[in-house]
């Protein structure tokens, strides 16, 4: 395995770069990245719609995000790399592909967090802001969404793990991503597909859980600072300082 | 300056509100007591349309309340709403719980918006916290932060629902003296409240209300000596058996 590792290691880092296009764990840390922060406009757009007072707004986001979500991913891919060639008269990359699909995928899901986000803001908040006299937008922009999305960093952080093993579907189409790499050594060496896929299985693993260990420690210290905020409100005034050098 | 005219409000079935028709003049404190489940807190919601009301209506100035929502917003931003649970904005500091109303509706610039912040948390007696987070003060103090918050926008009129009510009983004193002084400036009040205390020496009038009606209103004095409706004396008599 460390052989293969030895040999194949750049292909499965970067891909053929730079000889040839980036490739390899970097294309799907790419991708991941790219598709989740393009699907956040969209994902903030369906939570606002979900919670709205507007019936058809809310009805139209709920067929979207049940539709979605009842479509394997994969599917979702297909259709995007046969149609939109078909509608735009354009020949997309798999990368860009991917992208869009993951971003239609994602923002089903990741509409559904920041719907719960919202949610999960006391309607106090709500009120205030409109009571002084602030815009629905106004309120949603510098009141509600700011503490959602805060409380929301640990689940957005989770969608980004998914995000992350669902780009291996790229192969697919012939994104040369990282389990496209790992394909292509295991044609090459033909007798080693255990040691090729279990070293994929490395690389994923390192990542994702990485990444989920960052998720505990950000809902652990988000847990951490709401538990410190409240022990302040009974405490003299004389703690707070040492209190708030703790905070930051 | 506020007017209430054939105001009813239901739940379903359950009429929470009850054919009022009052009004406010223009620097006057108005004490609204009376029991639990009364309306008390219902009626003053319906004042900046917190709630909607089905029948009759409701005027500032003249102004409808409760008709198109058009003019909704501005109207709003010249009623201040000090709410029982207070409802800073968390994730700001005390300064820019103040400052965001009139950044933000009345777009003055951050400058302007500070300045005159640091005067009203001045005012309020905190001028020294205005860095720290909300969560991390007393209620008594965000309480009198909220009232800084509503009086950032100069309204003409501050509505108090229940201000007083989540606090423990050493932090009332404090909000009441904020609440005091601001009658003393005429500021034009209706304040939802069990502070009978407050009432008796701030309020020019008392409205008693009870099962969505207001069914006393008086002058302090005559409130607390010689009520005339039966539910309001009993409600007297049971308040001075404590």
């Amino acid at each position: 395995m460390l052989d293969i590792l030895h040999d194949y290691g750049p292909l499965l880092l970067i891909g053929q770069y730079p000889q040839g296009p980036l490739g390899g764990l970097a294309l799907t840390i790419i991708l991941a990245l790219v598709s989740l922060i393009a699907s956040f406009p969209i994902a903030i757009c369906i939570g606002l719609a979900r919670t709205s007072s507007i019936a058809p707004l809310r009805n139209a986001a709920l067929a979207y995000t049940y539709v979605v979500r009842a479509i394997p991913l994969l599917l979702l891919i297909f259709w995007t790399y046969f149609v939109i060639p078909l509608v735009t008269g354009y020949n997309i990359s798999g990368t860009v592909t991917m992208v869009v699909a993951l971003v239609v995928y994602e923002g089903a899901y990741l509409g559904e967090v920041v719907r719960a986000g919202i949610n999960a803001v006391p309607k106090g908040q709500v009120e205030a802001a409109r009571a002084m006299g602030m815009s629905y937008s106004q309120c949603m922009r510098k009141v509600v969404l700011p503490q959602a999305l805060f409380n929301m960093l640990p689940s957005i952080l989770n969608q980004f793990i998914m995000i992350t093993k669902n780009t291996s579907l790229a192969y697919l189409i012939g994104t040369q991503e990282v389990t496209f790499a790992a394909y292509q050594i295991n044609n090459q060496l033909l007798t080693q597909p255990f040691q090729v896929y279990a070293l994929l299985a490395g690389f994923y693993f390192v990542l994702c859980f990485s990444l989920s260990r960052l998720a505990n420690w950000l809902e652990r210290s988000i847990e951490r600072k709401r538990a410190g905020v409240a022990s302040h409100r009974t405490n003299s005034e004389a703690e707070q300082p040492v209190l708030l050098g703790q905070a930051k | 300056m506020i007017e209430f005219k054939d105001v009813n409000k239901w739940y379903g079935d359950y009429r929470a509100l009850h054919d009022i028709n009052e009004h406010v003049s223009a620097g006057e404190v108005v004490v609204v007591c009376g029991p639990s489940g009364s309306g008390k807190s219902t009626l003053i919601r319906t004042v900046n349309r917190l709630e909607e009301i089905q029948a009759g209506n409701i005027r500032i100035s003249g102004e409808e309340v409760h008709g198109s929502r058009k003019h909704l917003n501005t109207l709003r931003s010249r009623v201040g709403f000090v709410f029982q649970q207070f409802n800073l904005f968390p994730h700001m500091s005390v300064l820019d719980n103040v400052m965001i109303g009139p950044m933000t509706v009345l777009g003055r610039s951050k400058a302007d918006a500070a300045n005159k912040g640091r005067e009203l948390l001045a005012k309020v007696g905190l001028a020294h916290k205005a860095d720290a987070m909300p969560l991390q003060l007393s209620g008594g103090q965000q309480q009198r932060v909220a009232i800084a918050r509503a009086l950032a926008m100069e309204p003409p009129v501050m509505l108090f629902d229940e201000p007083t009510s989540a606090l423990d009983p050493e932090m009332v004193g404090e909000v009441l003296q904020v609440m005091k002084d601001l009658a003393a400036e005429g500021m034009t009040m209706i304040c939802v409240t069990h502070e009978m205390g407050f009432a008796r020496e701030v309020a020019d009038r008392i409205w008693f209300m009870d099962a969505g009606q207001v069914l006393e209103r008086a002058v302090p004095e005559v409130f607390f000596t010689t009520p005339q409706h039966p539910r309001a004396a009993k409600f007297i008599a049971d308040i001075r058996g404590h």
